[in-house]
């Protein structure tokens, strides 16, 4: 358990439900918020904090469009509450691109390769992918697959996202060789 | 698809998740990873009146393996138990298992023992437990912790021997006979979703590689986990040439499975019967390069 994770600091009652005073580091920046215990973290996100980004698709587990990183790690954010990560960090997909604005490897790639269609499922696969990258930096077309198996694009437009996860792969070990510094992005920093 | 109100309790230690569990009595419901309690109470489907969250318990996150088996504490996750080299050397069926849980994101945040405590009848880690033989260990306030072993842990679909005021903090998978090899075959009809049918094999050889035990667990096909042992129907033969077709129709025969929207229970006994002979020959075959 990371040391910031305390328990809600004061909890206020407003008609029958307590609100609890949270903060989480989002992209770097510490939020704080104060929301009912039920509050989901993708709702906490998007109405609380303003983060729009973080979709919201089927709100029971299944589509991965709520996919954020949780110290790092992809999680639905769809299912935990806010108050249950209190003092964690979380990326989102605004916190992919470096603070210049200059994109992620994985989000050049996926434009690059035409791999995103509506849109609506890609904060979820930009998220899933960046974890997937960086615990696998070559993965095979199989590894892909399982990686993403929980991602559901609607559009279907699964053999571009499969060929932009390649790309992506390609675009970061080229960085590596020209020596762009590792810790450029800003997703890549909070994690390590 | 918003979750209702609840009362929420974030323990430190498992003395206080005990005291709170205690007065809380059947209102009381343990959150650990969510992926499985969650989604229940997003579609409604449960509303605990309160919520007791362990994710703050860092006594309950640990993994430890050694030559007796692997105890998994309430709060250590599925993708941590999946990647411990240790754990997968002690008891290789549940990274095995554990691969078909899920997407890995889920396995991100799911947890071992909750899946356990869930008690889905068609999940994968009940039967593991069920077929190793393994126990879950609960504790309540003011009580010693008891162990209660998977055949008595597993009531019904989502009903286990967990009473209320009850927290499971650990479960013990013990760890595989010498010249054994397991194997955990199931078919979905998405991947990642709930199985269809699903088995989960153990056989054990002796040293001139004849079959001594050979038992498999089905998912997917009862109430609980069957477990059914077929070390009569191997009669001692030598892996190598086991009559697999015969033993795998034995698993068949002696499930009961139901018809469902997913699949009809003729279908589902078919598979079982199908993945009981892959998963028997992958458990034997494990077992001889042991």
């Amino acid at each position: 358990m990371a040391e910031g994770a305390r328990h809600a600091k004061g909890s206020t009652g407003v008609g029958t439900e307590t609100l609890y005073d949270i903060s989480l580091t989002v992209n770097g920046v510490v939020r704080e918020a104060r929301v009912p215990a039920r509050r989901l973290l993708s709702d906490c996100l998007r109405h609380d904090l303003g983060l729009t980004g973080t979709h919201v698709g089927c709100e029971h587990g299944v589509c991965g469009c709520c996919t954020v990183l949780l110290d790092g790690e992809p999680v639905r954010s769809c299912l935990m509450f806010a108050v249950s990560v209190d003092g964690h960090e979380i990326t989102t997909i605004e916190g992919l691109a470096a603070p210049d604005g200059t994109l992620s490897p994985v989000q050049r790639a996926f434009a690059e390769s035409h791999a995103l269609q509506c849109g609506f499922c890609t904060p979820g696969f930009l998220c899933t992918v960046t974890a997937l990258l960086r615990e696998n930096p070559s993965p095979s077309d199989e590894e892909i697959l399982e990686g993403i198996s929980g991602n559901l694009c609607r559009c279907t437009g699964y053999q571009n996202i499969i060929k932009a996860v390649h790309r992506a792969a390609e675009i970061a070990a080229e960085e590596n060789r020209a020596g762009v510094p590792a810790g450029s992005h800003r997703a890549v920093t909070e994690e390590s | 698809m918003k979750p209702p109100p609840f009362d929420y309790h974030a323990p430190r230690t498992v003395g206080e998740a005990l005291e709170v569990l205690a007065d809380a009595g059947p209102e009381g419901k343990v959150l650990a990873g969510g992926q499985s309690l969650i989604p229940l109470m997003n579609m409604r489907l449960a509303a605990p009146a309160r919520l007791v969250d362990i994710n703050r318990i860092g006594a309950l996150d640990t993994v430890a393996a050694d030559a007796r088996g692997v105890r998994v504490g309430a709060l250590a996750r599925h993708a941590t138990v999946e990647r411990s080299a240790a754990v997968a050397e002690r008891q290789p069926l549940l990274r095995q298992a554990l691969r078909h849980v899920a997407h890995p994101v889920i396995r991100n945040r799911g947890t071992v023992v909750g899946s356990i405590v869930h008690a889905d009848p068609a999940a994968e880690l009940p039967a593991v437990l069920a077929l190793l033989g393994g126990t879950v260990r609960l504790a309540r306030h003011g009580a010693p912790e008891r162990d209660v072993p998977a055949d008595e842990f597993f009531l019904g679909p989502l009903e286990s021997a967990l009473q209320p005021g009850e927290l499971a903090v650990s479960a013990f998978f013990p760890a595989l006979p010498p010249g054994s090899g397991t194997a955990f075959c199931e078919i979905a009809r998405r991947h990642g979703d709930f199985a269809l049918a699903g088995v989960a094999a153990l056989v054990t050889l002796d040293d001139d590689l004849r079959i001594t035990t050979a038992k498999v667990a089905c998912i997917g096909v009862g109430p609980v986990p069957v477990v059914v042992d077929v070390s009569a129907e191997c009669a001692r033969r030598p892996a190598a040439s086991a009559d697999w077709p015969a033993v795998a129709a034995a698993v068949r025969d002696r499930v009961e499975p139901e018809d469902d929207i997913h699949a009809t229970a003729e279908y589902r006994r078919h598979l079982t019967g199908v993945l009981a002979e892959r998963a028997l020959r992958l458990a034997a075959e494990r077992a001889s390069h042991g």
